[in-house]
């Protein structure tokens, strides 16, 4: 019975196969020298390498957080290899960029994410990351006519130094905290995007990141700069191997929005969840913050997180530029023994600036799930509105769902509103679907769907679909 | 159509049939008549697999199948319909995306080939105007603020798009006016093929002037004790249960 259980769980998660592709993994272990190799391989310039030195020296003199609401295991950080590279086993070719293993190739078929690009979603631009590199970033020449530069930020490093150097570490500095620190020093791959004024990208452009080696951990790091009347929806997607040991996910997105630019950005995180007792999975430990630094600058937040063994992970917003507008979806799934505390900060310094919050947890089996959000209005923010809504949905009773909503008020005519909820899937609403014909497990994922579904129509609609899907696997066996 | 043999069932630990004996045959429509605390609403749980209530002893069978073997969703897309007699809400989910669930299950049951969005749009529409109920309300969430007339409505309505051979009516006429009870029951009429079999669960003889029930039961303490014809409803309508409750 036992066996037919972790069977049935393990099925679920259906990206956990592992690719064997040569990769070339630098020893365990973090210091100076592993900070300069890693620099050193990406042929860095100079000012890099000392960013990252400033970054490693800082996190050497701090300690891990601990006041989320996540029962963290110890991680040992000098038994991970920091650098991984599985596109190493290829010759350079002729026009010198690598020539691409067709077995990363076919895995990101297997993941629904083909590269060749006569292949691709249509109207999605991918760039492909697995473990520290960028495997390939599709329709790079197409976006270039419009000026739109989206590649991988070690290519950015190279080509668009000057880009890089201005804004890089701009939004959360490398002291920001703990995990910032750490990815600041040894950051290996993740996106740039650059949407020059007055553009409208005209793709969405997305990045998938996949964990492919053993005992590595990833270190993303994306940055978005969206400048005056531009737009952009930027899509992240990611997947790992199921492994006993947890694989660590420290990363960092920085956006940039200038005057009246507007950047969407979706997340559908779904990586190994660790197994229903909790044994392994990827611990996602995230920064991600938006400056709207321009008048009526808008950025969007949408996530729908229903993988991670552990979620620690605030997307947040600065709204400095006057007329300025933020908002932050979620939906956070908890099943088994997973641990989400997840939120947003917004914080509001110019004026007449307005954010919206809606939180949707779902927690099911003995998983614990928290919100935590702060909303801050700064002195001179006059007319600052916020309206943040935090519901939780209980599928059982040994789990837990928690609401930490922060308030930091510092002027008279901000108006902001806070609403919470918590319900729970009655017996009597599975009993009422399953007598119309609806097995539990789709009576389950409607209402769950229902639920979800002021966050799942925010995303772009190809993602959408996938996100329904996913809410209703990550639930299988939740009820019954 | 179905058959059930000396059926005794409990909830919580506590007997609440002790012991029935049930047979209905295609196209009857059978009343159950009692008090409250009878087992009527335990009857028609048991009969549809409500995973609240244990059966102990028995069978049911139901055109040839075991149903006591099948869980509640095969009873249902075996073609088994119960009307609630308070249908429960379901917030976030919307009337359309529940019926297309449902109806998509009992096509796939019936060897049935999907129906399009567009074809299941159609019958919705065509299974509403049936029950006259308010296009409004096909757009909100599962009986979310639906009214008591308009959930015992919505009910029915779900039987006609649901296509079932056997219906159990639980006390569809409660919380009904006179007009609500007429729709209702015509609707009902309207639906029934002549091969389709009821149970009506009711206390009261207004809803049977309308369904013409072939055979009535009445219901006493998980017993079954006595069975007649239309006039015994007639006679129960007048007189109460105080001769049989004084048994």
């Amino acid at each position: 019975m036992e066996d037919v259980a972790r069977e049935f769980v393990n099925k679920d998660y259906e990206y956990g196969f592992h690719t064997d592709v040569h990769t070339e993994i630098i020893a365990k272990g973090l210091d100076e020298n592993v900070v300069r190799l890693i620099s050193e391989k990406k042929g860095e310039p100079e000012w890099l390498l000392e960013f990252r030195l400033d970054a490693f020296r800082y996190w050497q003199t701090q300690e891990p957080p601990s006041w989320a609401h996540l029962d963290m295991p110890e991680i040992d950080y000098q038994d991970i290899s920091y650098y991984a590279d599985p596109t190493s086993g290829k010759k350079d070719g002729k026009d010198g960029a690598k020539e691409i293993d067709p077995e990363l190739m076919k895995t990101f078929d297997k993941l629904g994410i083909p590269l060749e690009e006569r292949m691709a979603l249509a109207g999605v631009a991918v760039d492909a990351v697995m473990d520290s590199v960028s495997v390939k970033t599709t329709f790079q020449e197409k976006l270039r006519e419009n000026g739109i530069i989206f590649c991988s930020i070690s290519e950015a490093v190279r080509n668009h130094p000057d880009l890089v150097r201005k804004y890089l570490g701009s939004v959360v500095p490398y002291r920001d905290n703990y995990f910032a620190a750490l990815n600041s020093a040894v950051f290996s791959d993740g996106s740039f995007v650059y949407i020059p004024k007055g553009v409208r990208c005209p793709m969405e452009l997305s990045t998938y990141f996949r964990i492919n080696a053993m005992g590595t951990g990833q270190f993303e790091r994306t940055l978005i700069i969206c400048d005056d009347d531009a737009y952009v929806s930027y899509l992240e997607g990611c997947t790992a191997p199921m492994r006993d040991e947890n694989q660590l996910h420290a990363a960092i997105v920085e956006i940039v929005v200038m005057d009246r630019a507007e950047v969407k950005y979706s997340t559908v995180q779904n990586w190994y969840p660790g197994d229903k007792d909790g044994k392994g999975g990827v611990l996602n430990l995230v920064t991600k913050r938006g400056h709207l630094r321009g008048v009526d600058s808008r950025l969007s937040w949408t996530q729908v997180e229903t993988g991670s063994a552990i979620t620690w992970k605030y997307p947040s917003c600065i709204l400095s530029g006057d007329g300025a507008q933020a908002e932050f979806y979620s939906v956070a799934v908890t099943n088994n023994r997973q641990q989400a505390d997840t939120g947003t900060k917004m914080i509001h310094i110019g004026k007449n600036t307005k954010s919206t919050i809606i939180s949707k947890g779902i927690s099911a089996g003995k998983s614990q799930n928290s919100y935590r959000g702060l909303v801050k209005v700064a002195a001179d923010a006059d007319g600052a509105r916020n309206y943040s809504s935090c519901d939780s949905l209980l599928l059982g009773s040994t789990c837990g769902a928690h609401t930490f909503p922060y308030m930091d008020i510092h002027n008279d005519t901000a108006i902001v509103e806070h609403e919470a909820t918590t319900s729970k899937i009655s017996e009597e609403q599975l009993f009422y679907c399953r007598q119309r014909g609806i097995s539990t497990e789709d009576a389950v994922s409607l209402i769950v769907n229902g639920y979800a579904k002021d966050v799942i129509n925010k995303l772009p609609m190809e993602f959408a679909v996938e996100a329904q899907k996913l809410l209703g696997v990550s639930l299988e066996g939740s009820v019954g | 159509m179905l058959e059930i043999r000396n059926l005794h069932a409990t909830i919580n630990g506590k007997e609440i049939l002790k012991g029935i004996d049930l047979t209905i045959n295609d196209g009857e429509i059978h009343a159950v008549m009692g008090t409250n605390g009878a087992g009527k609403s335990t009857l028609s749980n048991v009969i549809v697999g409500n995973p609240a209530y244990q059966v102990t002893q028995g069978e049911i069978v139901f055109n040839g199948m075991n149903l006591l073997e099948m869980n509640t969703e095969e009873r249902a897309n075996a073609g088994i319909f119960l009307s609630f007699q308070q249908p429960v809400e379901i917030p976030g989910v919307s009337m359309t995306n529940f019926m297309r669930a449902a109806v998509n299950a009992r096509y796939k049951a019936l060897g049935r080939e999907q129906l399009s969005a567009g074809d299941f749009l159609k019958l919705m529409r065509e299974k509403r105007k049936l029950v006259e109920l308010d296009s409004k309300l096909t757009g909100r969430s599962v009986n979310e603020g639906f009214s008591g007339g308009e959930k015992k409505r919505n009910e029915i309505f779900q039987m006609a798009m649901l296509e079932p051979d056997f219906c159990i009516l639980d006390e569809t006429d409660s919380g009904l006016d006179v007009d609500a009870l007429r729709i209702v029951a015509e609707g009902f009429n309207k639906l029934r093929r002549p091969d389709t079999s009821a149970i009506v669960i009711t206390h009261y003889r207004r809803l049977l002037d309308y369904l013409k029930p072939d055979i009535v039961h009445v219901l006493i303490d998980g017993r079954i004790i006595k069975t007649g014809g239309p006039e015994l409803a007639l006679e129960i309508d007048e007189k109460g249960f105080a001769d049989y409750t004084a048994l």
